[in-house]
């Protein structure tokens, strides 16, 4: 990078730190998005400038989305806040069947964050926006004082567009419909909890933060006639199927052992007596279609590298009461409801 | 998960209906209290009473340490944090349990009171030792099960010399609360045939503190672990015992219970605390004997003895019916403020917090065998 004649002393992302100059609107401000913004997230859009991206909108249905991230801790094992912001929204502009086209970032930095973590989030955002094709055209950064903020938050907004002929929507589930999931649940949450301060246990297990419209492209191509497609993150499976019951006015039947749970996240929710069905996820989704279409939307699924462990986990069903049922492992049968609260370990 | 997919088996589960079915008396009723919320949690969570003959119900015992908690300990808790200033450490099942004025420990964390949820003892030590000029204090609560924790953390505050740790202590006594239950059962309480008993509670102090049940209220007692199929093998022992005519205390819980118990804890447990005199139970009023408190040599790790509080008078929500609920006397149905205005997000009554409590536990899991139209298959 050739020297900026505006900064002549470059800043040190070694050993520096996030100040309140950084969010004044003044030189420190430009230095900070060209030395460390611009450079790790490089395109023709945020190149232009100007406090917007101006580009040309396809023809179709375009769809938008928006969402805050504020996890602790910031960095995990198979991600980190910076990846999450952009698997969040891509996957929620994805979750209508659109092919996402741009992303926008806000970040809301506290005082004295370190610049080298400030730098390894934004150039992991850089890596997961490349990798998923989706660049981030345009940005903010604000500045608050020490203790008014937890490190960094990141908010991101997605547009995207979704292709003639899909009607994909949480209200679309139908009585008879096959519920699907693209993969093992409760990986993401019980990888976060694990590695709390206060709770930190030895796993192996990696959050599934991932970016999912590709998966959502191959499936749209095999079954278009999709109703429904929701990512479970917080609350997890039960929260989303409930969501999608209540908005369809249908009930679900579900059976706990057609779900995947790696052994690993179950034996962790055991200990800490949780449920891996309200644990969050980052990177499934639950695909609800015609009960006809399910075998091919399966197959489509596992012949997808984000899909291999999918499933048919059960099906809507008429319920005026809007009810979630499982038909437990154990023979015997519950309602699986909203999640309450948060999710808190028991204690004996 | 091996250890514990054995124990959730589907065709022992069957095998195991299916022998209860062809035991039970189709002319007598079969009404077993199961003490502890662990187990309410696993019939309800594995849908066992689903897999039981309509003449054997499960009645819901006090065993959900919450739940029994009066609102006067969560008032007291509270006052500790906003009076003194203290950093007041927890287990999460406390957090939402509604105070006085529908405060809740959660809330008055919300209006800036230094409160945390901790997963052991051994975090609140870890916060004492990093918080010097801060007192921390933890609130203790629980049955015998998490009583040994508490004297351990106790023991190591007073080894280390740690000023700032004391305990606010809760922990009650199983066999006291069972005595109560069995004294007012009866025509005007609840009606039993016998006793599901504690599980992890019983690895503490063993079987053998239950000898009275059968003794001098003539019930048996199957003591039963918290896995589905240990409390339907348990209520195969006590359909056994009933039809035949026995009476007795057995012990399905065999691979981690014994006559005597953990002698090491209960030596423990004797040397950091003492019995109190009477305290108060949600529901069961005032017991004696029926929780400790710490005994004289610890007595300054006292929390209630280093910060004296003033305290209002603490109001039970009207019309809530956890008092009768966990006396096995009502259902969570028989309550007016059951899924109308008390549901999980916005707990009325301490039943209705921890997923122990028997109304938490029939909203989560067993509301739909409760619509009108088959009322009566759960009933």
């Amino acid at each position: 990078m050739t020297t900026d004649r505006r900064f002549p002393v470059r800043l040190d992302l070694k050993n520096g730190a996030v100040d309140m100059s950084h969010g004044s609107g003044g030189r420190a401000m430009a230095q900070l998005i060209a030395e460390v913004f611009q450079k790790a997230l490089d395109n023709e859009l945020l190149a232009q400038g100007n406090d917007q991206a101006l580009f040309m909108p396809p023809a179709g249905r375009l769809v938008m989305s928006t969402d805050g991230h504020v996890i602790s801790p910031l960095f995990f094992p198979g991600g980190d806040i910076g990846s999450l912001a952009v698997h969040g929204t891509v996957n929620d502009v994805a979750m209508a069947g659109a092919r996402p086209l741009y992303l926008a970032a806000g970040f809301i930095l506290e005082e004295g964050f370190p610049l080298c973590e400030l730098v390894r989030i934004v150039e992991s955002m850089a890596h997961a926006a490349n990798a998923a094709g989706v660049p981030i055209v345009t940005g903010d950064t604000k500045v608050v004082e020490r203790g008014k903020g937890d490190g960094v938050f990141i908010t991101t907004t997605g547009i995207g567009v979704v292709p003639d002929g899909i009607m994909i929507s949480g209200d679309r589930a139908r009585p008879g419909d096959a519920i699907l999931v693209s993969g093992s649940m409760g990986d993401h949450g019980v990888t976060i909890l694990s590695k709390r301060e206060n709770l930190s246990f030895g796993t192996e297990i990696q959050s599934d933060s991932a970016a999912l419209h590709d998966l959502v492209a191959a499936m749209i191509d095999v079954v278009p006639e999709i109703h429904c497609l929701r990512d479970p993150t917080r609350g997890g499976l039960a929260t989303t199927l409930n969501e999608l019951a209540h908005q369809s006015s249908v009930g679900m039947q579900i059976r706990e052992q057609a779900i995947p749970v790696r052994p690993e996240v179950a034996a962790a929710c055991e200990l800490l007596g949780l449920d891996p069905l309200y644990v969050a996820n980052e990177g499934k989704l639950v695909a609800i279609c015609p009960a006809e279409r399910a075998e091919a939307l399966l197959a489509s699924m596992r012949a997808h590298p984000k899909g291999t462990a999918s499933a048919i986990i059960g099906e809507v069903v008429e319920d005026a009461l809007h009810f979630v049922q499982m038909e437990t492992g154990f023979g015997g049968s519950r309602i699986v409801d909203w999640l309450a609260g948060e999710q808190l370990p028991r204690i004996c | 998960m091996k250890y514990i997919d054995e124990f959730r088996d589907p065709e022992l589960a069957r095998r195991l209906a299916s022998a209860i079915a062809a035991e039970v008396d189709p002319s007598r009723d079969y009404r077993l209290m199961e003490f502890c919320g662990g187990h309410t949690h696993a019939i309800f969570r594995y849908g066992v009473q689903h897999l039981m003959p309509p003449n054997l119900r499960f009645i819901h015992g006090p065993g959900c340490p919450v739940c029994v908690l009066p609102m006067s300990r969560i008032d007291h808790a509270i006052a500790l944090a906003v009076q003194h200033g203290v950093i007041l450490c927890t287990y999460g099942d406390l957090m939402r349990v509604p105070a006085s004025e529908r405060r809740s420990l959660l809330k008055t964390k919300a209006e800036g009171a230094d409160i945390r949820m901790v997963y052991s003892t051994q975090d609140v030590l870890r916060i004492a030792r990093e918080n010097p000029s801060r007192q921390v204090v933890f609130f203790a609560i629980g049955f015998e099960t998490t009583t040994p924790p508490t004297a351990v953390a106790i023991k190591v505050a007073r080894a280390e010399g740690l000023q700032n740790f004391s305990v606010f202590c809760n922990h009650v006594l199983t066999p006291s609360a069972l005595r109560t239950i069995l004294a007012t059962a009866g025509p005007d309480g609840v009606q039993l045939d016998g006793i599901l008993g504690p599980s992890h509670v019983s690895t503490l102090i063993g079987s053998r503190p239950y000898a009275f049940v059968p003794r001098e209220y003539g019930l048996p007692v199957a003591i039963a672990g918290f896995e589905p199929l240990d409390v339907m093998q348990s209520a195969l022992m006590l359909v056994r015992q009933l039809n035949s005519g026995r009476c007795e205390v057995e012990n399905q819980y065999t691979r981690a219970v014994t006559e005597e118990g953990n002698r090491k804890a209960q030596a423990l447990m004797a040397e950091v605390f003492k019995t109190r005199e009477r305290f108060e139970w949600r529901g069961l009023g005032f017991l004696p004997h029926s929780a400790l408190e710490l005994a004289d040599d610890y007595a300054d790790l006292d929390a209630e003895r280093r910060f004296p509080v003033t305290l209002g008078e603490s109001r039970e929500v009207k019309g809530c019916e956890c008092p009768a609920i966990l006396r096995g006397v009502k259902q969570p149905t028989d309550c007016k403020l059951f899924g109308t205005v008390c549901i999980p997000d916005n707990p009325m009554g301490s039943c209705m917090v921890s997923s122990e409590g028997a109304c938490a536990a029939y909203w989560s899991y067993g509301r739909f065998r409760e619509t009108p139209a088959s009322r009566t298959a759960m009933a």
